[in-house]
């Protein structure tokens, strides 16, 4: 078979009949591996889920919700046990400040917003570097467990900027996209426990220890009576 | 042209990295660990294969003048389909590369080869070259990412051997892997000229 002729035609035939059997080749491979990319996503949220609230055996509830000032919405996955009280939340949250675009974290509360562990869901930061908030690559995310963003007004910071949390060495943008994540997480709980669970789930028993959350700061060492 | 020539081809005398110089992305991009390296040359070995396969099985079908979008619309299904297939079934494996992995596109050394190689060869010597080439950018990737991965966090295919006080954090950044890559380059040239001698 000899060579065609860059005739138009030929030309725009060929090209079109690459790209179509290139589009079925991929709708083909996409419907073979849809069921298990779905699956794969699906294990890690749970995973993720089970890995940020520990302890806890009961009903999730998911409540989609947008914390006021952002575009996308956060779901907070209600934890409550199975005597109908509220355990804390799992709340999907994200954030639009990573090195690598967007990412997703699993960020577990208990009832009085203190976190019992973060999980991340999906990132695409710098391997090496960034890619340090996994837990299985660094310790950094380990500390914020028992941290309360509430405490200081959702607003915590790496050290470099006045915060509390020590940052990943040469990945600063990525441990401040993971506070901003993790604040954005608390506000959301907050937000969900304050005014859509008792409409929600209105017999839901809440049993706070702590002091309301505007004062907390000053009293830290006066709660837990 | 001998098939074992054709096949060795790649892995030596035109190794993509250290002698062409092609695909300079990824080999400066991935190659942070002896996995991360590995894991690119194997997906880029596949998409060289099946890509120099199909290119060369085309090749009096595609008028010259379109030749370089077809290929490119070959490269990047290939691609596309290997990103779906790592997402699906090797899901650790996606989560180190990310998003390099569609990067394997815009590799001059695919297109490289389907314009050089492919386009003028039988289909299984187009194959040969593909794996070869293929084998030549995994070894090159692999030795860059073991030789940073040693230096930066004294571990290779994260097995630690080194105490934390022993690592050199540039070496898992960018200027080391122009460094790591620069005296890798280097060194094989000075083989190559003193077997030439």
């Amino acid at each position: 078979m000899s060579k065609k002729e860059s005739t138009l035609t030929n030309m725009i035939v060929s090209l079109a009949l690459i790209a179509v059997l290139a589009a079925a080749a991929l709708a083909g491979v996409y419907l073979l591996t849809k069921d298990s990319i779905d699956n794969v996503q699906a294990q890690k949220k749970q995973s993720a889920l089970n890995a940020v609230l520990p302890g806890f055996d009961g009903s999730i509830v998911p409540v989609p919700t947008t914390v006021p000032g952002d575009k996308d919405p956060v779901t907070v996955n209600v934890a409550v046990t199975k005597d109908n009280t509220l355990f804390g939340a799992a709340v999907e949250t994200y954030t639009n400040k990573a090195f690598g675009g967007t990412f997703t974290l699993m960020v577990g509360f208990d009832v009085n917003g203190n976190i019992l562990g973060t999980e991340v869901i999906k990132a695409s930061e710098t391997p090496g570097l960034g890619d340090k908030i996994n837990k299985n690559k660094s310790n950094f995310a380990e500390q914020f467990v028992n941290m309360n963003p509430s405490a200081s007004n959702f607003d915590l910071k790496v050290k470099k900027d006045g915060g509390e949390v020590d940052a990943i060495t040469a990945a600063t943008i990525s441990s401040r996209a993971y506070c901003d994540a993790v604040n954005r997480a608390a506000m959301a709980f907050q937000g969900v426990k304050e005014i859509a669970l008792p409409k929600v789930l209105p017999n839901l028993k809440i049993e706070s220890n702590n002091a309301p959350v505007e004062i907390e700061a000053e009293e830290k060492g006066a709660d837990n009576e | 042209m001998n098939k074992l020539k054709i096949l060795f081809n790649g892995i030596l005398k035109e190794n993509p990295t250290f002698v062409l110089v092609l695909g300079m992305c990824p080999t400066l991009g991935v190659t942070t660990s002896a996995f991360n390296g590995f894991g690119m040359g194997v997906a880029t070995t596949f998409v060289l294969l099946m890509s120099n396969a199909l290119i060369s099985l085309l090749k009096n079908f595609i008028p010259d003048k379109v030749r370089i979008p077809a290929f490119i619309v070959v490269i990047a299904t290939f691609v596309s389909i290997v990103d779906l297939l790592i997402q699906g079934f090797v899901p650790a494996l996606g989560e180190s590369l990310g998003l390099f992995i569609p990067l394997i596109v815009v590799n001059c050394i695919v297109l490289g080869r389907a314009e050089a190689f492919a386009s003028k060869n039988t289909v299984f010597d187009s194959m040969l070259d593909g794996i070869g080439m293929g084998l030549g950018f995994t070894l090159s990737l692999t030795v860059i990412g073991a030789i940073r991965e040693i230096l930066s966090s004294g571990s290779i295919f994260g097995y630690t051997f080194l105490p934390a006080s022993a690592n050199i954090l540039v070496f898992v950044l960018a200027p080391g892997a122009f460094f790591v890559l620069g005296f890798v380059m280097a060194f094989i040239r000075h083989l190559q000229k003193s077997n030439e001698h």
